[in-house]
């Protein structure tokens, strides 16, 4: 076998290994450089498997030689190589803007075990898009999560260390109900393969012990994305993060449990139960808008920027539970494109912050005054960012809207696309605070405060610019996520 | 009362789930939190445990005679799985620990009060030091 076929392992192999060698070089610079050639080797062999899936079908890769569903399966679909490609990517472009960052924000004693942990959570990330074991998700979810505790408890303010308590709490209940769900299906099933479990359940669909495990999983998998009434860990845990983590963390994990739900409502359980036989899209719907409006609202009234993206954070992923609860073609679409979209426009945001976090040590909204002459660049990255999360055309987030809306009306569901208009309208309330604050007042001459390094600004911009490439180009994105929703929804409708 | 000895397993991991549950919203403590989160845990350890037992079923060893084995994967998930734990229990013993050292307690309701406490100085800090810089 050449190297070419451990590819969809590679993709995990290389982040974890590069973990415990970051500590073992203990030198900042060196952890850095490590960590950031395994990023991009990481996103390199994204990029060859996605161009693999693409020529010719899905990837199984048999680990250790056993073949499934007895040995692990790793599988890569398309919507596994598109999303693999999202987590790489933004890991990638997150890393090269890392350093300054964390130099400026971690002591320097703990640089190398940071991005130890960066290099852990990456690659559990990865490991749960590449598997196709039920089990492994568990295992590498808490992979990501324990490195994320570590992670946001390296923040400056010392009530990162509560928010990241309160996180392993919440996310650990997450976590162990994704456990019980999958102890329920294993217990019908006998297999913790995917393929496997999608064709077995049928036959025991109609047992009480299928439809508490589908219970627990949909409650632990929200837990780990922030569904709305579950959301209570995220904005103190963005907030309070270092500014990579708090990039890296919005623009993948909530993803990643986004690509969790995907997997496990629509291609394990199948769109024939979970929207059948169980009432998942009266749950989703409700959930989704309320998500929408409620964290919106509460963005407008934030001082705190990061705080302010965190709420909105909370009512995009709203927008993504809304997409799979209208359960069509188009509607998974409109999610998954919003899943992509989104890991753009919040990489885009939270690493715009970061540069601020670096000049000005703070980022609220009462230091941003008059930032648009000081700091030109990066903040007309976050208008740019801002634009797309109101999804103004020629931005990706019209893109994602415009399929979500079309998805509504096409179900006559004309209420649920108003509200998602709505939900636009709160986005501009709060992104215009970011504007009125960095333009339209004048700046603080107390402070000497210049551009942030080309280190941050180019992956920033690199960022910016997709968000604008594919909001005008929207073949591949939306292609992908056509061909991805078309599986998953069993091309019906 | 012959259903009972086939389902005591499960009515143990109820009641072990539902008290850990308990301990983690009802304890303000964040020690005691984590112990009502490690009997959570544990509770679904014996939940996988129990399935994998089989009425009648003995060791999976090939032995002449044994028709009928237990299945050991449960077993071997549930390995991985306390060596989870044991790594949520360290990193939740560890933070506790940096919170003391930052907090000086490790009740919720104090560290909550020294927040509100914290934001306020800073807050009062700031308008006299604007006030200051009027004059």
């Amino acid at each position: 076998m050449s190297l070419v076929d451990h590819l969809p392992v590679l993709v995990v192999i290389i982040p974890l290994m590069a973990g415990p060698l970051c500590v073992l070089v203990e030198r900042p610079l060196a952890a850095w450089g490590l960590a950031l050639a395994a990023a991009w080797l990481s996103f390199a062999a994204a990029v060859a498997l996605a161009a693999q899936v693409n020529g010719t079908g899905v990837i199984s890769y048999e680990l250790g030689g056993w073949a499934p569903p007895w040995g692990i399966e790793y599988r890569i679909d398309t919507l596994g190589s598109y999303v693999l490609l999202i987590v790489t990517g933004i890991a990638a472009l997150v890393m090269v803007a890392a350093k300054e960052s964390v130099a400026s924000e971690v002591p320097e004693a703990k640089v190398a075990r940071f991005y130890a942990a960066l290099m852990l959570a990456f690659a559990g990330l990865v490991g749960i898009v590449a598997t196709g074991d039920a089990f492994n998700v568990f295992v590498f979810l808490e992979i990501s999560s324990l490195a994320s505790y570590a992670l946001i408890s390296m923040g400056r303010d010392r009530r990162a260390l509560t928010s990241a308590f309160d996180y392993l709490v919440m996310g650990t209940i997450g976590a162990t109900f994704i456990l019980i769900g999958i102890g329920f299906l294993y217990m019908m099933t006998g297999t913790l393969n995917m393929q496997d479990l999608a064709a077995r359940l049928p036959e025991v669909w109609d047992t009480r012990t299928v439809r508490a495990g589908f219970a627990f999983l949909t409650v632990g998998i929200g837990l780990k994305l922030a569904m709305f009434p579950l959301h209570l860990w995220l904005p103190n845990a963005y907030t309070y993060a270092p500014s990579v983590v708090t990039a890296f963390l919005a623009a993948t994990a909530t993803k990643v449990a986004v690509y969790v739900l995907l997997r496990f409502m629509l291609d394990i359980f199948g769109i024939d139960f979970a929207l059948g036989r169980m009432p998942f899209e009266y749950i989703l719907l409700p959930v989704g808008v309320i998500g929408i409006l409620s964290a919106s609202l509460v963005a407008i009234y934030q001082v705190e920027v990061k705080r302010l993206l965190a709420y909105s954070s909370i009512a995009q992923i709203g927008y993504m539970l809304l997409g799979i609860g209208l359960a069509s073609t188009t509607g998974v679409t409109g999610a998954i494109l919003h899943l992509f979209n989104h890991a753009l426009m919040k990489g885009a945001l939270f690493l715009a912050l970061a540069a601020i976090a670096y000049r000005l040590r703070s980022t609220s909204l009462q230091d941003l005054t008059g930032l648009g002459r000081r700091m030109p660049w990066t903040m007309f990255a976050i208008v740019i960012g801002g634009l797309s999360l109101i999804g103004v055309p020629a931005t990706v987030g019209f893109v994602s809207k415009w399929y979500l809306v079309l998805a509504a009306l096409e179900q006559g569901l004309w209420p649920v696309a108003l509200l998602i208009l709505l939900g636009s309208l709160l986005a501009v309330v709060y992104v215009w605070k970011l504007v009125e604050a960095a333009y339209l007042t004048e700046p603080r001459d107390d402070v000497a405060v210049q551009e942030a390094p080309l280190s941050m600004l180019i992956p920033l911009w690199v960022l910016v610019i997709a968000n604008v490439y594919f909001g005008v180009n929207t073949e591949v994105s939306v292609g992908l996520a056509r061909q991805a929703a078309a599986v998953l929804t069993g091309g019906a409708g | 009362m012959n259903f009972l000895p086939g389902i005591f397993n499960y009515l143990v991991v109820v009641f072990l789930m539902m008290a850990g549950f308990y301990v983690v919203i009802a304890q303000g403590n964040l020690i005691k939190k984590l112990v009502g989160l490690g009997l959570f845990q544990a509770s679904v350890f014996i939940l996988y445990i129990t399935m994998g037992n089989l009425a009648g079923g003995r060791a999976p060893i090939v032995v002449e005679g044994v028709t009928a084995y237990s299945s050991p994967l449960p077993h071997v998930l549930i390995l991985t799985a306390i060596v989870v734990g044991v790594a949520t229990t360290a990193v939740g013993l560890a933070l506790a620990v940096r919170i003391h050292e930052a907090y000086d307690s490790v009740e919720e309701d104090q560290i909550h009060a020294e927040d509100i406490a914290a934001d306020e100085a800073l807050m009062n800090a700031e308008t006299t030091g604007r006030e200051d810089g009027r004059r």
